[in-house]
């Protein structure tokens, strides 16, 4: 008995059998649950920009939320829209990750210690009828442990901050972790990014509390200076010279 | 009592998997900072561990004993991908928070050792059972864990608000490090203490004898 069942053609068989029907049960599960799997991941997005945005979803209704933002492609090296991808499905995590598709940055550029960065990136614009009313840029940087991955809103003057999100970093929690504080986030609506006909940013973190009333500092997080380093880099440099500084400034001279 | 119930009772006090056989820890440390996560990582485990243990059984007289722990492996593993798919399809949020740890309970102890250790030897339906059991053991000492963990680090619970947090206007001091891994340890020796109090049987017999003091 046990001879017949532990000879090699039966061992043979039972392990190609078994094989075959786990992996039949697999691709399965994973073709299957797979259009479900990408709205979620694409929902998610969503509620992130919107989140930074300010935008309110009425009744949870996602999409009607979103309706009212565009998505636009910038390329990089030039400020300026492009269509060279297709803005609602271009990745700029994939493209940062591919030599072709990506620029890599010097020691003294890469303020926010990225690296590499994508050629485009996808940008929301919030357009009413005065023409643009809220954009929305993503950012990332390295903060103490992790790449935070965020959004950073702006008004129509392209200067003044909306909100500033970040979806996915893996910070201390309790410490850096507070970058997803409420009270914390509610400290950037109203700030300016650049001063006065400056288009080198002046927003950042300082140490403590900023003085009430000033317009481009804010508080940052108690016992978490390198996060909050990260948080004024990455800032920084989305939105200086190699960031959307030449982009915005089109933008605003209507040459975008 | 009987015997389904006592397959399926006694994991949880008299012979859990974690407090008395010390298995599967490394996931009670990582995903018991929050309540909801670790509710959602024992319902997988639990079932992983139940279809794992049924399977195995179903086919325990066909699997040539030179390859079997690749067989146990093979279904452990098929059926914790296709849980982590559907938390994946239908949990977006916490199988998020989850990442890797849901693929890791391929590598639980509790899974392998009970497949190895009962699910060979006895029919499905109990196998079944015994694999409720052992998921629901698992469960008791994570929440546990992830309520102690949760209400002092965050002062919350399930995300509600329990001890208003200084941060947020309130007066409670949250205690950082019981949101960090290591603060589950303390918590776990504190629950196997709390246990071994009341079952006196399950203190092992010490193995060394402290010297005298120097004269």
């Amino acid at each position: 008995m046990s001879n017949s069942k532990d000879s090699v053609s039966r061992t043979v068989l039972v392990a190609l059998v078994l094989c075959v029907v786990c992996s039949v049960i697999v691709s399965a599960a994973a073709v299957g649950l797979r259009d479900k799997q990408v709205a979620n991941a694409l929902n998610e997005k969503k509620m992130n920009i919107l989140a930074a945005a300010g935008i309110e979803m009425v009744d949870g209704d996602l999409e009607a939320a979103f309706a009212t933002i565009t998505p636009k492609l910038v390329d990089m090296r030039t400020g300026q829209f492009s269509t060279d991808h297709d803005a609602a499905t271009y990745d700029m995590r994939k493209a940062a990750k591919d030599p072709a598709q990506a620029r890599a940055l010097t020691g003294d550029q890469d303020i926010a210690s990225i690296r590499k960065q994508s050629l485009y990136s996808t940008v929301y614009l919030v357009e009413g009828e005065q023409g643009i009313e809220r954009i929305i840029l993503p950012v990332h940087g390295y903060g103490l442990w992790s790449t935070l991955y965020g959004f950073i809103a702006l008004e129509g003057d392209l200067n003044t901050v909306v909100g500033l999100g970040f979806y996915e970093h893996a910070e201390t929690p309790g410490l850096g972790g507070e970058v997803d504080n409420p009270k914390w986030k509610a400290l950037w609506p109203g700030k300016k990014v650049y001063a006065q006909g400056s288009n080198v940013p002046a927003i950042g973190l300082i140490k403590g509390n900023a003085p009430a009333g000033d317009l481009h500092k804010i508080d940052g997080l108690a016992g978490a200076t390198l996060t909050s380093n990260g948080v004024t880099n990455l800032v920084k440099f989305w939105l200086g010279e190699n960031g959307f500084a030449p982009f915005l400034t089109k933008l605003k001279a209507g040459e975008a | 009592m009987s015997k389904t119930r006592e397959i399926l009772l006694s994991p949880i006090f008299t012979n859990n998997p974690i407090a008395l056989q010390i298995l599967g820890v490394c996931s009670a440390l990582a995903v018991t900072s929050s309540l909801n996560v670790t509710i959602v990582m024992c319902i997988a485990l639990t079932v992983v561990t139940a279809f794992s243990n049924f399977f195995i059984a179903l086919i325990r007289n066909q699997v040539p004993s030179s390859i079997r722990i690749i067989v146990q492996m093979i279904i452990i593993a098929s059926l914790v991908i296709v849980v982590d798919q559907v938390l994946k399809a239908y949990a977006y949020e916490v199988s998020k928070q989850l990442s890797v740890f849901v693929g890791l309970i391929i590598t639980n102890c509790i899974v392998m050792g009970r497949a190895e250790a009962f699910a060979m030897q006895n029919p499905p339906i109990p196998s079944f059972f015994d694999g409720i059991g052992n998921g629901l053991g698992y469960s008791v000492v994570l929440l546990f864990v992830a309520t102690v963990r949760e209400l002092t680090g965050s002062g919350s619970l399930f995300g509600f608000e329990i001890l208003p947090l200084v941060t947020n206007g309130g007066w409670y001091y949250s205690n950082g490090l019981m949101l960090l891994p290591p603060s589950a340890f303390f918590v776990i020796g504190g629950f196997i203490w709390l246990l071994r109090n009341s079952k006196i049987d399950q203190v092992e017999p010490v193995e060394y004898k402290l010297a005298s003091h120097t004269k």
